[in-house]
């Protein structure tokens, strides 16, 4: 980034995920490694940290849950934003089997990783879950992908009732993966540092927090010792064991 | 020739001139603590007030090319809050040797004293009242720092529930500096912290057409501020007799030396962390050691306020 004041961009294209949010496609691309984020100013809203999608084109998907994800969902083709970045540590690209699981909207963190590891010439197996099926988001970006998709719902709606680990376990009992990354709630994120302790497959976990500057100056985004925005957002597992010592902060 | 780069600072010895500025890195005791590994002498924890604050929405800190604009708004997890986690700081901090420093800040002496009285309770080395902040001046006023009989108040309302050594952090924007300086040494500060942050600024961004800090203004650190902080830190080192932290842009070697030929007995490092992290620390101290070598001097005494001729 060269002077850290805003670059912007015009929507292209909306395009809903589920019930839940929606996915902007800019008419520009953004350099980024997979897993970096961006910070989007919305004037007269506010700005938060968002995952980079995909680069080129850049492509944000959002989840609505407060105000500013509401105002950026509602945002139409044509519309404006402001977008400084991107920010961080992102993943690796590694391996020639890789795990990816995504909660929520987490799963934004891990669709460009898919993308250049599918683009190296290696198989891609991501774990999807979500309360029911019309929450689930970006299943239609990682099919187009390539991407061999596990899918969870709460409700059994789509997939197998259960969580995220539900739908990976076989796929790990199996010894299949040589790389595992994973974005999404800490519970989730937790359980899957438990389930690969004493593992030799790498564990790459992108964690979320509210930031401020971005760039590794106020400490907002702490993780224990670590600063989310600039050793982060990605951290191999042995990191960031504060996760399982303490309550996200 | 090996050199001595330590330092005292009101009665305390500090293995090194390096000081974490408050703001920078948040309060955790683990952040704290971080920064102390990496080689500073002393952290100052992100100033905290009676209550807690959530401070200004986003944006709120961006660079802008010549160093940091900020309008953060004093967020912080509240007195009592801070005390437990600086207590934890304080004990994790014994086995580097560095000096915790607890930054106060409040909208009324009164509360700048309740404050400090439970802040102290964590037991931190020194306490500094942070009467300068430029960024929340559309809530409580006038910084204090901007009048010599305000600022002493605060001072002296301090001073009746905390004993121990007391830094002040002095504003560059004061019309009348040095007059807000004598005023709060002779209300019972032991040293100055010079400075804050300058200003306040402002961005405006051209397609937006509307400054981009939330609270429209923020004040400036980093290289921009730089000049300015020296010279105040000059000026302060010839009208008071008490240790200066001189802070404000300090990002090399260099820029550290030059806060001591101005006078300061310590150096503070805030917006110095951009892009490089802890790891400014050592390269300072690395790059300090090297001119002094080349230049003879082998401790920081020898050349403190040598640039006042």
């Amino acid at each position: 980034m060269a002077d850290g004041i805003y670059r912007t961009y015009r929507i292209l294209e909306r395009r809903p995920e589920g019930a839940v949010g929606a996915t902007l496609t800019m008419d520009g691309a953004l350099g980024a490694e997979p897993g970096q984020f961006v910070m989007v100013w919305l004037p007269g809203i506010e700005e938060r940290p968002l995952a980079v999608m995909d680069d080129d084109p850049l492509r944000l998907t959002v989840r609505v849950v407060g105000p500013f994800t509401r105002a950026l969902a509602a945002c139409a083709p044509g519309d404006r934003l402001w977008v400084r970045g991107p920010f961080g540590r992102g993943f690796p690209v590694q391996g020639e089997r890789l795990l990816l699981a995504g909660g929520g909207s987490g799963v934004a963190s891990l669709t460009l990783l898919a993308k250049r590891a599918l683009e190296a010439g290696a198989a891609v197996r991501v774990a999807l879950g979500a309360r029911s099926r019309d929450q689930l988001m970006l299943p239609w970006r990682l099919a187009e992908l390539g991407c061999e998709l596990l899918l969870a719902t709460d409700d059994g709606s789509l997939g197998v009732a259960g969580t995220v680990m539900d739908a990976l376990e076989p796929t790990l009992a199996a010894g299949w993966p040589d790389f595992v990354g994973a974005c999404g709630p800490e519970a989730m994120l937790t359980a899957l540092a438990q389930r690969l302790a004493g593992s030799e497959v790498p564990l790459y976990l992108s964690l979320e927090r509210a930031m401020k500057c971005g760039f590794g100056v106020c400490g907002n985004c702490t993780c224990g010792d670590r600063l989310v925005c600039h050793d982060g957002p990605v951290f191999p597992v042995d990191e960031v064991l504060c996760l399982l010592e303490q309550p996200r902060g | 020739m090996a050199v001595d780069l330590s330092v005292e600072l009101l009665g305390l010895r500090l293995r090194n001139p390096l000081v974490l500025a408050s703001g920078i890195w948040g309060s955790a005791a683990a952040t704290l603590l971080r920064a102390a590994r990496a080689g500073a002498a002393a952290v100052t924890s992100k100033s905290c007030s009676l209550e807690p604050r959530a401070g200004h929405p986003n944006p709120t800190v961006l660079h802008w090319g010549h160093g940091l604009i900020n309008a953060v708004g004093l967020s912080n997890p509240g007195a009592a809050a801070m005390r437990d986690e600086l207590a934890r700081a304080h004990a994790e901090l014994a086995e580097t040797g560095a000096v915790l420093i607890a930054s106060v800040f409040g909208d009324t002496p009164s509360a700048f004293a309740e404050a400090t009285r439970i802040v102290a309770q964590a037991r931190p080395e020194i306490i500094e009242l942070n009467i300068s902040c430029p960024n929340v001046e559309s809530e409580f006023g006038r910084p204090f720092a901007l009048d010599p009989l305000a600022a002493a108040r605060v001072t002296e309302a301090v001073r009746g529930v905390y004993v121990g050594p007391l830094l002040v952090k002095l504003s560059p924007n004061a019309p009348e500096l040095l007059a807000v300086a004598r005023a709060v040494v002779a209300a019972g500060a032991d040293g100055l912290t010079a400075v804050n942050t300058l200003g306040p600024g402002m961005l405006i961004d051209l397609e937006a057409r509307r400054p981009i800090l939330s609270n429209r203004v923020g004040g400036l650190s980093g290289p921009a501020l730089r000049p300015v902080a020296v010279r105040c830190v000059y000026e302060l080192a010839g009208a008071v007799d008490v240790p200066i932290v001189g802070t404000g842009g300090v990002a090399c070697g260099h820029d550290a030396l030059e806060m001591i030929m101005a006078g300061a007995t310590a150096v503070g490092l805030g917006s110095g962390l951009y892009q490089e992290g802890e790891a400014v620390f050592a390269r300072i101290l690395g790059e300090m050691a090297t001119w002094m070598e080349r230049e003879g001097v082998s401790s920081l005494d020898e050349i403190r306020g040598c640039a006042h001729g």
